[in-house]
C-alpha cells in the first residue's frame, strides 16, 4: 500500500486548515497525505474543476448493532426492493432504511464519506456491535457504549463517588473498545425498566437516589476528568414530545457551569426530535428559534440537527419508553429490547409525509436549527439514521441548506399550515461549501477528537472525497441538483490512500478500522474499582465478568488512541 | 491438570458461560456448574466419532485424506446449479459467515435449523414486532413467569435457577416472591413445579391466546370454554398477567409447531403488547440450540434476512415457503445440499429425508450421525465450543465467546479452518 | 390421537452421546401413552405398537406416560422415528408439522424387537 497518487488541480475545501476553495495538489503516499510524492509510479488524479473535500465524517448513524439488526429483522418489507446485487470483489446486500453491512459500506463510500460512527452501543452486547463493525467495508467506524442508566454509574454517582465512576468509565472504554460515553434518556431507561418513564430532569428515579440532572452533571465531570476527546454525548429527555425544547435548553444549562473555556463539553443529538414547541400535538410548532439561541450564546454546547426527509424511515432508539408511545401514536409493529442493568432499545417503523401538519413541523425544526445556528462549527449534518431518514439522503440536506431555492420547492409541497406558524419560510441564509465541509467531516472530526480525520493537512488520513462540480462556474443556490448529484455519487472517493470509488462505484473493497480510546489513570485507583465491579459483577449480570470483555484482536482493524486521565 | 474457567456451554440456548472444565493431558475429567445436559456433551466427546474425511466412490465409503475430500466437495460445489448451504445450530458466528459467503458466491440458497425450530417466531415478529429483553431483566424483576409450549426441566435444565423463577435478583428475589405458570399439553416435570398449570388441549393455542387478549383488553368471553380451559381459569390468568409489576413469558416449540404456526406466535406478541398498555411484561423465545441465535443475528446482517436466504438472482431475496430449506428439497429444486453444524436426516420429516437421497450431500460433522451416513462427502470437524473457539448468542441476543478447552483429535481441523480452505478454492 | 414430538432429557443426553447410541434409540423410539388410553387400547408397559399418520408408519414401544393425564394425546421424543410420521407440509412457513398431528395407534402383539417401517 505504497501507494502514491496526486490528486491535481481540484478547488480544495479544508477547513481545519483554513483553505477555502483554493486551487492545490493533494500528495498522498502509504495512506497518509504528503508534502509531496514523486516517481513514476504515482498515480495522478485530474482533479480539474472539482471539488475536493476530507471524506465524509458521519457523527451520529446507527449502522450495527443489536437493536440495528432487530430492524432489519423486523423490516424484511425495507429490503424486498432495495438491493445491491454481488459483484467481483462485492457482496451481495439488501436495505433502504436499514441495510444490511455490506450496503452500508458501499453506499457511503459512494457519497464520498469515510468514517461513520455508531453513536449507540448497549455494553453487554458489545461484542455484537464489533463483529457488525467488522463486517462493513471500507469506512473507518467508532461505537459509543451506552452508560447513563448503567447500574454502575448510577451507583457511584449517588454515592458521589466520581473517582470511582472515572476509573469504571476508562476501564468500560478499554474493555468494550468504546470511543465516547453516550447517555440517552437519563433515568428514563431504569425507569422503563418498570414500563415508566421521566419527565423531566429533577424527578426521581424509582429504586435509585438520583436524577437525570445528577446522571448528566456526574458524568460530564467523569467526562472532564478522563479528557475522553468527544464530550458526553446526550439524547435528551422527552424526546418527540410537544413541548420538549423547555427540556432541551434545561439539559443544555444544567452543566453549562462545569465550562473550562476550552471545548464543548456536552453535546445534544438529534435535537430536531427535542426541538418542538407547543403543548400538545395539535399545537405542535419549531422550537427552534430559542434552541438556537441558546447554542448561539453558550460555546459550551454542541449539537446535531437529525433532520427530517420525507421518505421511509426506522426509528430505532435506546429510548425504550419513547419507542413504546409512538407504538401506541401509530399502531405500527414495535419491538422492545431490553438490556439488563444498563439500557433499553426500541424500534418502529416510520412514514414522514410532507402533506401531514406534525412530520411538515419536524422537517422546518431541523433546518431551522442549522440554518439559525451560526457557529458551523456547533452543528452538524445528520438525519440519526435511520430515524428521520436514510444516510443516502444526505445530499439532500446538503442541497437545502446551500440553497434557498431547494428549501422552496419543498416548501411548495408540505403542509401549508406549518409553514405558516414557523420561521423557516422567512430564511434567506445559505450555506457555503465551506460551511458543508465542516458540518459534514471537519466539524465532526474536530469535536470526536480524531486528529487524523476531517481535514488534508500533512499528516492526516488519506481519505478524500473528490466531487464532480465545479464551484467557480456554477452558482450553489440555483444548481443545487447539480450539487447534491455529485454529492449522491463522489468522482472519487480515496480511503487510507486507496481508490475505493469511481464515479459513484464502489471498484474495491477494504477493511476499514474500529476506533477506540484507552485511557490511563493511577493503577491503584483502577484495580480497586475493577475489584469492586468483579466482585458485584455475577449479583447484577446474567454473564460472567470475563465474558464481558472485547479482546483487541476481535477487531479486525484495531486504531486505539491513547488518553491520558487525569486521575 | 488446570481448571478452565468462563466456559461457554455448547448445548442449549440458555448459553451458561460459568462452567468450568477440568483438564487433564488434553483430556476432559470434569465439569463444575453444568447441567446433565451440557455435562454429558463434554463428557461424551470420543463416542461414535468421525475421525476420517469419507466420500462415497461407487456406492461405497472409502476413507480418504482431507485435502482429498476438500477438493471432492470444491468439486461439487462448483458443479452444482443449485446448492442449499443448511444448518448452524451447532457451530460459531464465524464458521457461518463463510458458508454465507459460499452461498453468495455460488447463487444458491442459505438457511439455518431455525426454519424448523423459531422460524413461525421470526415470521411472527415481521409482522408484529415483538416485546422483548434480556434474561437478567426476568431475574431482577419478575414476579411472575410464564412458561408456554416449553419444558426448560427437560430442554433447558438450568434455565429456572439462572433467569426464571429460582433466580435471585435484585429486586425481586427467590421461588416464593414470584408466581409461575405452566400451559402444556401434558403435565411435563415443569408444570409439576407450577404455582399454576393450565392443561389446553393441542393445537388450540391460538383461540387461548386470542381470549386472554380479549380479557387484558377489559372484554367478556362469550364462551364457557376455550380449548379444554374454562373460561373462569382463563379470567385467573389474565388477571395474574395485569396485576403483575413484571411478567415474563417464555414460549417454546410448543407454541411454533403446532397448528396455527406464526399465527400463534403473533397472537401471543399481540397479548404481550397489550399488556403492555397497563403493566410490564415481555417475552423472550426458549431457543433450542447455543447459536441457532447467532445464525439468525449473522444471517441477518450479512444479508437482511434471519433464514431461507437465496442468492440465486444474485441478490439477497427472500420468501420462506419457497426459499425455505424445507420446501426447496421437497421439490427437489437442489442438486447439492451442505450441512455444516446439524443432522437433518434425524431432524427432518422422513419424506424430506428421502429426497435428500437424490442430491449430493456434504456434511461437516464431529461424530457420525445418520446425515454423515448418508453423506457423499463427510468432513470431520472439531467440536465447536470444546476444542474450537468462536462466537456464540445466546436466546436473548447476548453475544459471548465459545471456548476451546482441548484440542481435536490429530488431523481434525475446526470447521472454520475447513471452510476456509473450500472457500479459497472456489474463489 | 394426537402426537406430539418434542424433547426429553433422556433424548438430549442421547444425542451428545451419538445418535447410534442404545441410550438415544431407547429415548427415541418409543411413545408416551396415557395409562387410561393404555388400558382402553389393551396395551401393555413395553409392548409394542403401530402408529400411523398420513405420512408413515412404525412400530415402537409403549410405555405409559409420567406426565398424565393427557387422554388422547400421545409424545414421542424428536429423533428419526417420530420423523417417520410427521407431516412435511410446512404451510407456507418452511416449517414442517412437528406437533398436534392426528395418528392411529394399535397394539402389535408380535415376538422380538421394535422395528422402524416405510
Amino acid at each position: 500500500m505504497s501507494g502514491k497518487i496526486l490528486i491535481k488541480n481540484g478547488f480544495v475545501f479544508d477547513p481545519m486548515n483554513g483553505v477555502n476553495g483554493e486551487v492545490m495538489d493533494i500528495a498522498v503516499e502509504n495512506g497518509k497525505i504528503v508534502e509531496e510524492v514523486k516517481g513514476a509510479d504515482v498515480k495522478v488524479i485530474d482533479a480539474t474543476g472539482m471539488v475536493v473535500m476530507p471524506g465524509g465524517v458521519d457523527i451520529h448513524s446507527h449502522i450495527a448493532g443489536s437493536k440495528v439488526n432487530s430492524g432489519r429483522a423486523l423490516r424484511p418489507e425495507d429490503h424486498y426492493r432495495d438491493y445491491e446485487p454481488r459483484k467481483p470483489g462485492l457482496r451481495s446486500g439488501v436495505g433502504r432504511t436499514v441495510p444490511s453491512t455490506f450496503v452500508i459500506g458501499y453506499r457511503y463510500a459512494r457519497m464520498g464519506y469515510t468514517t461513520v460512527i455508531e453513536p449507540a452501543t448497549p455494553m453487554l452486547k458489545q461484542r455484537h456491535t464489533i463483529e457488525e463493525l467488522n463486517d462493513i467495508p471500507i469506512i473507518d467506524k467508532a461505537s459509543f457504549p451506552l452508560v447513563g442508566d448503567c447500574w454502575f454509574v448510577m451507583e457511584y454517582i449517588e454515592k458521589n463517588m466520581l473517582k470511582e465512576c472515572v476509573a469504571y468509565s476508562a476501564w468500560l472504554l478499554k474493555a468494550l473498545k468504546g470511543y465516547a460515553l453516550k447517555i440517552v434518556n437519563p433515568g428514563g431507561l431504569e425507569s422503563w425498566g418498570w414500563g415508566g418513564n421521566v419527565r423531566g430532569l429533577d424527578d426521581n428515579i424509582p429504586n435509585f437516589n438520583l436524577t437525570p440532572r445528577e446522571i448528566l452533571r456526574g458524568l460530564c465531570k467523569v467526562n472532564q476528568m478522563l479528557n475522553i476527546p468527544h464530550p458526553i454525548h446526550v439524547h435528551a429527555n422527552r424526546l418527540g414530545q410537544p413541548g420538549n425544547y423547555k427540556t432541551l435548553i434545561d439539559t443544555m444549562d444544567c452543566v453549562r457551569d462545569l465550562y473550562d473555556g476550552y471545548k464543548p463539553i456536552i453535546y445534544l443529538t438529534h435535537c430536531q426530535f427535542n426541538s418542538y414547541a407547543g403543548e400538545s400535538w395539535i399545537e405542535l410548532t419549531s422550537g427552534a428559534p430559542e434552541v438556537a439561541d441558546y447554542v448561539n450564546k453558550h460555546p459550551h454546547v454542541v449539537i446535531d440537527i437529525g433532520q427530517v426527509i420525507f421518505s421511509n424511515a426506522t426509528t430505532m432508539t435506546a429510548d425504550g419508553p419513547f419507542q413504546f408511545q409512538l407504538h401506541l401514536l401509530t399502531d405500527y409493529k414495535w419491538v422492545n429490547a431490553d438490556v439488563e442493568c444498563e439500557t433499553s432499545a426500541g424500534i418502529v417503523p416510520f412514514r414522514y409525509k410532507k402533506r401531514n401538519y406534525v412530520h411538515a413541523i419536524q422537517w422546518i425544526t431541523g433546518l431551522e436549527l442549522a440554518l439559525m445556528i451560526k457557529d458551523p462549527w456547533r452543528v452538524f449534518l445528520t438525519t440519526d439514521h435511520p430515524n428521520a431518514g436514510p444516510f443516502t439522503e444526505y445530499p439532500r440536506v446538503v442541497g437545502w441548506l446551500i440553497s434557498r431555492k431547494a428549501r422552496e420547492a419543498t416548501m411548495k409541497k408540505v403542509n401549508a399550515r406549518a409553514l405558516k406558524r414557523t420561521m423557516l419560510d422567512s430564511i434567506d441564509r445559505e450555506y457555503s461549501l465551506y460551511e458543508i465541509a465542516i458540518v459534514t467531516r471537519a466539524g465532526t472530526a474536530n469535536v470526536l477528537g480524531l486528529k487524523s480525520k476531517g481535514h488534508l493537512g500533512v499528516g492526516a488520513d488519506a481519505d478524500i472525497a473528490i466531487y464532480g462540480f465545479n464551484p467557480r462556474n456554477i452558482d450553489l443556490s440555483r444548481d443545487y441538483k447539480l450539487v447534491r448529484r455529485a454529492f449522491r455519487r463522489a468522482a472519487y472517493t480515496i480511503k487510507g490512500g486507496e481508490v475505493v470509488c469511481v464515479n459513484g462505484e464502489v471498484v474495491k473493497s477494504t477493511e476499514g478500522s474500529i476506533f477506540w480510546i484507552n485511557p490511563s489513570i493511577s493503577q491503584d485507583l483502577e484495580d480497586a474499582v475493577i475489584s469492586d465491579i468483579r466482585g458485584k459483577f455475577r449479583d447484577y449480570y446474567t454473564v460472567e465478568f470475563d465474558s464481558y470483555l472485547i479482546d483487541e484482536s476481535l477487531l479486525v482493524n484495531s486504531r486505539p488512541l491513547q488518553v491520558k486521565g487525569g486521575v | 491438570m488446570e481448571v478452565i474457567k468462563n466456559v461457554l456451554c455448547p448445548f442449549c440456548g440458555c448459553c451458561c458461560d460459568d462452567l468450568e472444565v477440568e483438564v487433564d493431558s488434553n483430556k476432559i475429567i470434569n465439569v463444575r456448574n453444568a447441567c446433565a445436559l451440557g455435562r454429558g456433551k463434554f463428557l461424551s466427546l470420543g463416542e461414535h466419532r468421525l475421525l476420517k474425511p469419507l466420500v462415497r466412490v461407487n456406492g461405497e465409503y472409502v476413507e480418504t485424506d482431507l485435502d482429498k475430500a476438500i477438493e471432492k466437495a470444491v468439486e461439487m460445489v462448483k458443479n452444482s446449479s443449485y446448492p442449499v448451504f443448511y444448518g448452524f445450530g451447532c457451530t460459531s458466528c464465524e464458521a457461518i459467515k463463510l458458508c454465507l459467503e459460499m452461498a453468495d458466491l455460488s447463487g444458491g440458497l442459505a438457511d439455518n435449523i431455525s426454519v424448523v425450530c423459531h422460524g413461525p417466531t421470526i415470521l411472527g415478529l415481521q409482522d408484529m414486532g415483538i416485546p422483548s429483553a434480556t434474561l437478567g431483566q426476568v431475574r431482577h424483576r419478575a414476579d411472575l413467569i410464564i412458561y408456554w409450549g416449553c419444558n426448560p426441566v427437560e430442554a433447558h435444565p438450568r434455565h429456572m435457577l439462572r433467569y426464571g423463577p429460582l433466580s435471585n435478583g435484585r429486586f425481586v428475589a427467590g421461588r416464593k416472591n414470584r408466581r409461575m405458570v405452566v400451559v402444556d399439553v401434558r403435565r411435563t416435570p415443569t408444570a409439576a413445579m407450577a404455582d399454576v398449570f393450565i392443561q389446553v388441549k393441542p393445537n388450540s393455542d391460538f383461540e387461548i391466546l386470542t381470549a386472554l387478549r380479549a380479557l387484558v383488553n377489559d372484554l367478556d368471553l362469550e364462551v364457557e370454554e376455550v380449548g379444554g380451559v374454562s373460561a373462569a381459569k382463563l379470567e385467573e390468568l389474565a388477571d395474574m398477567m395485569v396485576n403483575a409489576k413484571f411478567g415474563a413469558l417464555f414460549f417454546g416449540l410448543g407454541l411454533t409447531m403446532s397448528y396455527g404456526k406464526e399465527h400463534n406466535i403473533e397472537s401471543a406478541i399481540a397479548l404481550v403488547r397489550d399488556l403492555n398498555k397497563k403493566t410490564k411484561f415481555i417475552m423472550i423465545p426458549m431457543r433450542g440450540h447455543f447459536n441457532v441465535t447467532g445464525a439468525n443475528e449473522v444471517f441477518t446482517w450479512q444479508t437482511g434476512y434471519p433464514f431461507c436466504v437465496d442468492f440465486s438472482m444474485g441478490y439477497p431475496r427472500y420468501n420462506p415457503g419457497e426459499t425455505s430449506a424445507i420446501d426447496v428439497i421437497a421439490r427437489g429444486d437442489c442438486d447439492l445440499v451442505f450441512v455444516v453444524g446439524a443432522d437433518p436426516c434425524s431432524h427432518l420429516p422422513h419424506h424430506i429425508v428421502e429426497k435428500l437421497k437424490n442430491v449430493k450431500l456434504i456434511v461437516l460433522d464431529p461424530a457420525v450421525t445418520p446425515t454423515v451416513k448418508m453423506a457423499d462427502v463427510a468432513i470431520p470437524v472439531a467440536y465447536v465450543g470444546i476444542e474450537a473457539g468462536g462466537t456464540a448468542y445466546r436466546m436473548d441476543g447476548v453475544p459471548l465467546q465459545l471456548r476451546k478447552v482441548v484440542d481435536p483429535p490429530p488431523g481434525i481441523l475446526s470447521d472454520v479452518d475447513v471452510l476456509n480452505q473450500i472457500l479459497r478454492r472456489l474463489k | 390421537m394426537i402426537l406430539i414430538s418434542g424433547r426429553s432429557l433422556e433424548q438430549g443426553l442421547g444425542k451428545e452421546a451419538s445418535k447410534f447410541s442404545k441410550r438415544y434409540i431407547d429415548a427415541t423410539m418409543v411413545c408416551q401413552i396415557d395409562p387410561k388410553d393404555m388400558n382402553t387400547l389393551n396395551v401393555s408397559e413395553g409392548e409394542n405398537v403401530r402408529i400411523s399418520s398420513q405420512y408413515g408408519s412404525i412400530i415402537v414401544k409403549a410405555v405409559k406416560s409420567k406426565y398424565a393425564p393427557h387422554p388422547g394425546v400421545i409424545f414421542m421424543a424428536y429423533g428419526p422415528w417420530a420423523n417417520s410420521l410427521t407431516n412435511p407440509e410446512t404451510h407456507g412457513t418452511g416449517m414442517p408439522s412437528f406437533k398436534g398431528l392426528e395418528v392411529e395407534v394399535e397394539p402389535v402383539k408380535v415376538t422380538g424387537q421394535p422395528q422402524k417401517e416405510g
